[in-house]
């Protein structure tokens, strides 16, 4: 196994690794609320809370956590975080716990969150683990915003509320239903494979593995 | 491939390394008294922030609430909150009954102390989940006072027009029980109509339903205590 660099663990997330727009993980969520900018931010930070929380708290219990019960075990602790950025939601900014409603508690769940448990903060030190959830979350945070941002410059044709096309514009009702995330995620999606391919030099020979190059012989 | 493969490979490659240690079974004890551990560091973890948040949380909703009455009542001086029980409305409930777990009106005075009417919070299904309103009704004319949504998850808009259009939450006021929806521009000016939002049917007859399902199960309670309650 190749062995990384903090700087690498924490970057990685941001974005050669991101969460949202390259793993395609924690999709529910992050098509579900990200129907305005403000509620982009609220579930980003919500996440990044607890996922930083979790991998901090996984990462320094991993050796007490029994290999059989480790899974019922992280999700306890990400059920804990996630109750607590609930509740603190709640009490601090009501309008919009109102307006996530139940993804908050759905949090539990987000696979992206469990994901970096399993694969990252269960195998590593504390200070990578750490690292590793702060880069994982900005990346959940960065397609969130991209998501919203479209979505309410579209939907409602402001930016956190501030008109942008001024009174005369008539708002693609569209882009704020459900219709209108898997719209925006897959041209962002298109875009952005779109650049990368024209960026990267195009490989001579694909190595594919080898199951896959026989399989495609016969 | 995954990490543990690639390292166990090479632990037992290097020849001279001893061999990874067997993983031995774990006694069902440690994983019970594991889970246990962290569950019971979760739960009290979960009560602190409960009591931190919980004023904040509660002050909140009886603001809304406080606003609402406000609202629907057209502002009343004060108001009594009233419980349903035991099929009439009483001051105080029962000792041995929780407030909160009783249905509750709210009956707003003016200075005068004359009764501007009840302010109603029910609910029903909307078009996508339960829409929940409040509504001012004075029983002596039958007139609705106002209307406003607690909560509703309709229809980005369209359905949400039923709270978001002044227009629709407007024909309200001073319309008489019970209601009877009607398309634009088909109404014959009768104070009982409402007109509905085009392309919001469901939403806007879940609105007039609640109110007239309401008062209908309300009304004659209301009237109860209209006359017991008339001195006041």
């Amino acid at each position: 196994m190749r062995v990384t660099t903090p700087g690498e663990d924490l970057f990685r997330g941001v974005w050669r690794e991101n969460p949202v727009l390259i793993q395609m993980l924690g999709l529910c969520p992050a098509l579900a609320v990200s129907n305005t900018v403000a509620n982009s931010i609220a579930m980003g930070l919500a996440t990044f809370f607890v996922l930083c929380g979790s991998s901090l708290l996984v990462s320094m219990f991993k050796r007490f956590i029994p290999h059989e019960v480790r899974i019922s075990t992280y999700i306890l602790i990400i059920a804990t975080f996630v109750t607590v950025a609930d509740m603190t939601l709640e009490a601090v900014v009501p309008v919009v716990h109102k307006d996530l409603g139940a993804f908050i508690s759905l949090i539990v769940v987000n696979c992206m969150i469990l994901g970096r448990q399993e694969a990252f903060a269960s195998k590593k030190p504390v200070g990578r683990a750490l690292l590793d959830a702060v880069g994982t979350g900005v990346g959940f945070i960065i397609a969130m915003l991209m998501l919203g941002s479209v979505r309410e410059i579209f939907g409602q044709g402001t930016f956190l509320g501030i008109s942008i096309f001024g009174p005369n514009y008539e708002p693609w009702v569209i882009m704020i239903l459900p219709p209108g995330g898997f719209l925006t995620i897959g041209f962002l999606l298109l875009a952005l494979n779109w650049i990368r391919q024209r960026r990267e030099p195009k490989p001579a020979i694909r190595e594919w593995p080898e199951g896959v190059a026989q399989r495609r012989v016969a | 491939m995954t990490g543990t493969g690639n390292v166990s490979e090479s632990a037992s490659g290097a020849g001279g390394a001893p061999p990874p240690p067997e993983r031995h079974e774990v006694p069902a004890w440690r994983l019970l008294s594991t889970l246990g551990t962290a569950g019971m560091l979760a739960g009290l973890l979960l009560v602190f922030v409960f009591r931190a948040t919980q004023p904040a949380i509660l002050a909140y909703k009886a603001e809304v609430l406080r606003q609402a009455v406000q609202q629907v009542l057209k502002a009343p001086d004060r108001y009594d909150t009233l419980y349903v029980y035991d099929g009439s409305l009483v001051r105080q409930p029962p000792p041995d009954l929780v407030a909160a777990q009783l249905e509750q009106l709210y009956l707003g005075y003016t200075s005068e102390n004359e009764r501007i009417g009840f302010a109603i919070a029910a609910g029903k299904a909307g078009f996508q989940d339960i829409v929940r309103i409040i509504f001012g009704y004075d029983a002596s004319t039958r007139q609705v006072l106002g209307m406003m949504v607690l909560e509703s998850k309709e229809t980005p808009g369209l359905g949400d027009k039923i709270e978001k259009d002044q227009t629709f939450v407007s024909q309200f006021d001073g319309a008489i029980a019970p209601l009877l929806g009607v398309k634009i521009g088909k109404g014959t000016g009768d104070p009982s109509e409402i007109d509905m939002i085009t392309g919001a049917t469901i939403s806007s007859r879940t609105v007039i339903n609640i109110i007239n399902e309401a008062l209908e199960r309300l009304g004659p309670l209301i009237e109860a205590y209209g006359e017991e309650g008339g001195g006041r």
